[in-house]
Order: C-alpha cells, then sequence, then structure tokens
C-alpha cells in the first residue's frame, strides 16, 4: 500500500511517514501543492494525506483538480483549522475525511485504514455482515450470534454496523460520534464507553470468547480470535 | 496622537466655542446694524414728508396773498413770515429776471438745479450771528409770469440732527453688544473649557494606567454628567474585560503548569527505568494521557475564542432542535444509569431554530456531563425543552438541564461562567472549568443566553435538611416560526 504525504510541515509529514512506515506502509512525502498535485495525478497511491493549507497550491484546489482529472484516490485532509464550516468545505471539495490539528497518531491510522478498505463505489454493498460467529443482516436488521438471535436497539445497531464494517480495524471514540451519531464534537467523558459497555454485555457476555475489544489509547475493534 | 499634544490646554481665544461666540456676535451687529438703518431710513423719510407738506402749506399761502393784492402783497407776506423765520425754520426768496434777491431771508438765489417738481436741496451758510455752520434746505421754486423767481422752503437741521443721533445710538449700541459678547464668549467657553477639561484631565491619568480613575459628575444631570457617564460605564467595561483577560491568562498560566510539570518528571522517570517493560510503557502511555487532556484544554479554549469571534450565519442551518436534544440525551442516558441517576426526558417536538448543531450539541453534552458529574448516587436529571412565547419578541425554545448536586452559590454564578473558573468544592472533580464558557459563548452566538439556579431553593423553600439545592441549567434560544 503506497501512500502519499502532501505536507509543508517537515516534522509532521516525517512524524505521519514514520509512523505509517511503523504499521507497514509505503509512502512518500512532498512538501508543497504544486509537486503533490503532479504525483497524485501521475501515479497511482493508494491514499493521500492533504494538508488544507499549503504552499504553491492550496491543498482544496489540489484535491479539486485532483477529482477533476478523474482520479478517485481516496483524500484524507490534515488541517490546523478545525471549524466544522471549513470541515464541510474540505468533504464537500472531494475530500473522503478530514482530520484536525493536533491529532493523536492512532487517530490518524485509524482513519487511514478505513480509507483504504473502503470499498470502490461501484461494488454492490454488502448486505450480510460477519465477524467470527456474529452475523448482522442489513436488510432484515436482525443480529445473530453463534445462531441466537440477538435483540438490539436501534443505536446499539448502528454502533455495532459501524464497528463491523471496520472489523477487524480499529474505530476511534470520535470516528464513532461521527458516524453512529452524526455530531461532530469533542466528548468530556466517556460517554462512548458505556455504549460500548453495553453493547458489550449483549453480544459477548453469554459466549466464551469477547469479540468486542477495547484498543488502549486508541478505540474499539471488533475480532474474531485467531482472525 | 502624541500624549504631550493632548497636554495643552487650548486657550479660550483658541477654542471652538469662543469662535462660535464671535460668529454669533457678527451676525447679531449685522443684523442690529439692518435695524437701526431701517429706523433711520424710516424716520427721516417721515421728516421729509412733513417738511414737503410744510413747504405747499407756505406756497398756498403766498399764492393766494400774491392773486389777492399783486406783488406787494406778496413782498410784504414774505418780509412777515422772514421775520419769524428763525423759530419756524422757513426759508423764503423773492429774486428779479437776474436772480436778484428782492425780498426774503436768504442772501442769493442757490446754484443747485430744480428737479421736475421745483424741488431743490442746497447748502445753506449761517452768518456768524447766528450761530455759523452749514446745514441743508430744502426748497420749491417758481417763476412768477417771466419777470420774477420766488423760492419757498425750509431748512433741514431737524433732519440732519435726528440723523445723527440715530447714528450716534447705532454706534455705541453696537460698541456695547460687541463689548458684552466679548465678555459673555470668554466667560461661557472659560466655563465649558474647563468642563471639557476635566474629562480631558482624567483621561490623562486613564492613559498613564490609572485604569480606576472615572470622570467626575457634577450631579446637576446636564449634558456634560449624560457623557461623563457614558465615558465611565465604558470605562467600567473595559475595565472588567481587563480583568478578565488577565485571570484568564493567569489561570492559563497557573492550570496548565501543573500538568506539564507532572508530564516532564513522568518522563524523567521513564528516562530511568528499564526500557520495554510494562512500568516503561505504562508510565509513556499516562503521559500520552496526560498530554492528550493538555490538548484537549487548549482546543476548549480555542473553540471558545472561535465561538465569541464568530459570525453567527456562517455554519448555521435550520435545524430541529427537539431531534438534537433527544440525541444528546440518548447519548447521556447511558452514562447517567452507570452513575445510577436517572435521566429523564421531556421534550417538546418540532421545536426549531437556526443553528449550528455541532456547537448546540457540545454545549448540551457539556451541561449534561456536569450534571452527571456533580449529582449524587441516586439522584435524577431533567432534561426539558419547551417552546415558551414571549410578549412582543418571537417564541424561545428553553432547554433545561436539572440536577439534585450541589448547585453553585448564588454570589459565584456569573463568576462560573469566566475561563477557568472553578468552584473551591469542585477542586477535586476532574474538569477543565472551561464547560460553562463554551455554553455561555454557544448561547451567545445563537443570539440566547445561558441562565443558572438553584431549583431547590425556588420561592423562598429552604431545602430540606440534607438535600442539595441543585443546579439548573437553562439555555434559552430564539426559535423560528
Amino acid at each position: 500500500m503506497r501512500i502519499l504525504i502532501v505536507e509543508d510541515e517537515k516534522e509532521t509529514a516525517h512524524y505521519i511517514a514514520r509512523g505509517l512506515a511503523e504499521a507497514g506502509y509505503t509512502t512518500e512525502i512532498v512538501h508543497d501543492g504544486q509537486q503533490g498535485l503532479v504525483r497524485a495525478v501521475g501515479e497511482d497511491f493508494d491514499l493521500a494525506i492533504v494538508d488544507r493549507m499549503l504552499p504553491g497550491l492550496d491543498g482544496l484546489a489540489l484535491v479539486e483538480t485532483l477529482r477533476g482529472a478523474g482520479k478517485a484516490t481516496p483524500v484524507l485532509f490534515l488541517s490546523a483549522l478545525g471549524e466544522v464550516a471549513e470541515r464541510v468545505k474540505g468533504l464537500r471539495g472531494g475530500g473522503d475525511d478530514y482530520l484536525a490539528k493536533p491529532f493523536a497518531f492512532s487517530e490518524l491510522l485509524a482513519r487511514v485504514e478505513a480509507l483504504l478498505r473502503r470499498p470502490a463505489k461501484t461494488e454492490a454493498p454488502e448486505t450480510l455482515l460477519r465477524v467470527g460467529d456474529l452475523e448482522m443482516d442489513l436488510l432484515a436488521r436482525q443480529v445473530r450470534r453463534d445462531g441466537r438471535a440477538i435483540e438490539l436497539q436501534p443505536r446499539e445497531f448502528k454502533l455495532l454496523e459501524c464497528l463491523m464494517q471496520h472489523a477487524p480495524r480499529v474505530v476511534t471514540r470520535t470516528m464513532l460520534l461521527e458516524q453512529v451519531w452524526d455530531y461532530h464534537f469533542d466528548p468530556q467523558t466517556n460517554v462512548i464507553d458505556v455504549h460500548i459497555s453495553r453493547l458489550r454485555r449483549k453480544i459477548d457476555k453469554d459466549f466464551d470468547k469477547p469479540l468486542l475489544h477495547t484498543v488502549r489509547g486508541s478505540g474499539y475493534c471488533l475480532r474474531a480470535q485467531g482472525a | 496622537m502624541d500624549i504631550r499634544e493632548l497636554h495643552q490646554a487650548t486657550s479660550p481665544l483658541r477654542s471652538r466655542i469662543f469662535r462660535l461666540a464671535m460668529v454669533y456676535v457678527g451676525l447679531f451687529g449685522a443684523a442690529v446694524t439692518l435695524l437701526v438703518g431701517i429706523i433711520y431710513w424710516s424716520t427721516t423719510e417721515s421728516v421729509t414728508r412733513q417738511i414737503d407738506a410744510t413747504i405747499d402749506a407756505e406756497i398756498r399761502g403766498l399764492a393766494e396773498q400774491f392773486t389777492q393784492r399783486g406783488l406787494t402783497g406778496l413782498v410784504g407776506a414774505i418780509q412777515r413770515r422772514s421775520r419769524t423765520a428763525d423759530a419756524s425754520r422757513g426759508l423764503y426768496l423773492l429774486a428779479d429776471a437776474r436772480f436778484q434777491p428782492i425780498a426774503g431771508n436768504l442772501s442769493r438765489w442757490p446754484d443747485e438745479k430744480p428737479d421736475a417738481g421745483g424741488w431743490v436741496t442746497f447748502p445753506l451758510e449761517f452768518p456768524e450771528t447766528e450761530g455759523g455752520g452749514l446745514n441743508f434746505g430744502r426748497a420749491r421754486l417758481f417763476e412768477l409770469g417771466d419777470r420774477l423767481h420766488l423760492l419757498v422752503g425750509h431748512d433741514v437741521r431737524e433732519r440732519a440732527r435726528i440723523a445723527g443721533f440715530i447714528g450716534e445710538t447705532l454706534a455705541w449700541g453696537l460698541a456695547g453688544i460687541l463689548a458684552l459678547s466679548l465678555v459673555g464668549g470668554l466667560l461661557m467657553s472659560r466655563s465649558l473649557l474647563r468642563q471639557i477639561e476635566t474629562v480631558n484631565a482624567a483621561s490623562r491619568e486613564i492613559m498613564a494606567g490609572d485604569l480606576s480613575r472615572r470622570i467626575p459628575v457634577s450631579g446637576r444631570d446636564d449634558e456634560f454628567d449624560r457623557l461623563a457617564g457614558n465615558l465611565n460605564a465604558m470605562l467600567d467595561r473595559i475595565e472588567r474585560l481587563l480583568d478578565s483577560i488577565k485571570q484568564v491568562t493567569d489561570n492559563i498560566a497557573h492550570d496548565l503548569r501543573g500538568p506539564l510539570a507532572r508530564l516532564r518528571s513522568r518522563l524523567e522517570l521513564t528516562l530511568m527505568e528499564e526500557r520495554g517493560t510494562p512500568d516503561y510503557r505504562g508510565t509513556i502511555e499516562e503521559t500520552i494521557a496526560e498530554a492528550d487532556s493538555l490538548l484537549k484544554t487548549f482546543n476548549a479554549l480555542l473553540s471558545i475564542a472561535r465561538v465569541e469571534s464568530g459570525a453567527p450565519s456562517e455554519s448555521f442551518v435550520a435545524l430541529d432542535l427537539s431531534a438534537l436534544v433527544t440525541d444528546v440525551g440518548e447519548l447521556f442516558e447511558p452514562l447517567a444509569e452507570e452513575h445510577e441517576l436517572s435521566l429523564t426526558l421531556a421534550v417538546e417536538s418540532d421545536a426549531r431554530i437556526q443553528g449550528d448543531r455541532n456547537l448546540l450539541f457540545q454545549a448540551l453534552a457539556n451541561l449534561l456531563d456536569n450534571a452527571v458529574k456533580y449529582s449524587p448516587p441516586g439522584g435524577r436529571i431533567d432534561l426539558t425543552l419547551e417552546i415558551r412565547g414571549a410578549a412582543g419578541q418571537g417564541d424561545r425554545a428553553v432547554i433545561e438541564v436539572c440536577d439534585q448536586g450541589p448547585g453553585i452559590p448564588a454570589e459565584s454564578r456569573e463568576r462560573v461562567l469566566e475561563r477557568f473558573y472553578r468552584l473551591e468544592s469542585s477542586r477535586s472533580t476532574p474538569g477543565s472549568g472551561l464547560g460553562l464558557s463554551l455554553v455561555a459563548a454557544v448561547a451567545a452566538l445563537h443570539g440566547g443566553r445561558l441562565e443558572l439556579d438553584a431549583p431547590g431553593l425556588e420561592s423562598g423553600r429552604q431545602p430540606a435538611s440534607g438535600a442539595e439545592p441543585g443546579l439548573r441549567a437553562r439555555l434559552s434560544l430564539p426559535a423560528t416560526a
């Protein structure tokens, strides 16, 4: 997997590259917008991480041009402009995700992995999700584990769906807030954790092998043992 | 502008008020001159008409003498009248064809040409015996047949005397007006300048650093008092703002120094430990958590600053507040349950407002966060939304979060909205002291406000012993119809 990093702050760029290399990805660093556009259009990267404010060519203009050229490379925006309005602008301009600086590396990694494994838009969406012996039927809105039906509240269903879509990768608390609750805010306490432990009681309590794991300092993931 | 330049007290002569007074004097003088001119003109005109009437009457008298008694009668009458001329101021002269005097009290025929009506005005020289001097006479000239010329007239000494009198009056009057208004203008500008100078003096002291200085108010409740009142109110506000900035700066320094010091000593300890041991990892994880909480504080500070300086419209959309409040309630319900609290929702449906949904969500989350944090186990939290109509204004959407915690004493309810302000009693509870500041800022951005009170102390009723007064946070926002 090759990832293009377009970021003018050299320290940030190298810190991201080091972390992604640690996670097993190949990275290329470019420090200005025009160079970034040339590389992104000319080569096939699996993902581009683009800073919003760049010398030469602004990150937003870069992505708009990239999309204009017919390139569908997933783009993750990085920005010191954390306002919601800026976020909306970035996503409308062709970005696939938006992360405000400063960010935790685990948050970046979780979002990178989510973007890399996202199914292409042409693929038919899956209607049956499966993690180990846990099954979710999106059409019948039913959840079963080991053949036993599990009753879930609508929000718990959405939460589990989000985790299953990303499984076995980590989903961070902010990603859950964005994708399950559709709000973008900074919780002061562990509101999400409590929802997770409720869900955990329903899907893991009566079974030997837990599926829902907490990843310290990062988030949660659904993972069947040995998978 | 240089402060020294402001220091120069303006002299009364250079003041704008004095210049205005002088312009006024000029206009007033012109008006007086015009008035006196009209009086002069109408007076002399009426005197002239009177003289002309007298002359005409005399002519008729003399003409009668001439027709009844011929030239002898006429000469006799002229001589008679000339004798009493000193009192009547009449002028008479009968001259022959070569204008040589025959009878009358003039020594020679005047050289001036008469107008079409026979009227002529000519200079009169008085002999030394009659006091001398020069005067003017006004007369009518006739030809009697082709041999004789007759002049009947009047000296206009009276008219000249009246004119002179009026002129003199005008001169003295103008001089008086000028002198009085000069003095008045000076006095007026001095008194106004003194009042302005007190404002200037106070401003100079404030500029020199004495922010507690205020402009003295005389108590007369005039324009200057109102000006001073407004300036003082402005100064109060500036002082409060500066105080709160200072407070925030102090608090940032104080609240962030502790965690940074802890972070530093943790890293120092980690250096001493052996790499790769569980302790080593644990310490690093704790350090990251500490750094995260510092970043969280900075992010919260930035959000408040952004919200406070933000233009409302940018991120505003029409949104269903009822759904939003329900979402927040639903998000917090498990957390409340974990703290053995019952969270009760009473949400009126279809409350619509213009707003930023993420900021509103954050604000409500902060309120619920506080309620959960400060409620004793077994307590109850009420989250309500209702639409209240207000007379003369639009409807307001009122969201209330009520808890049964220790509440906030009345005297601190303003201060808890300040950044980093925390009650002594809550120092041990985790938190940044920024939550309510953000709620207040979000409320202000939406044209609403945040109010805090104690539901347990309502209507003067004392809470049952042992019961906490609780806290009611009321967020009221303008609703759209």
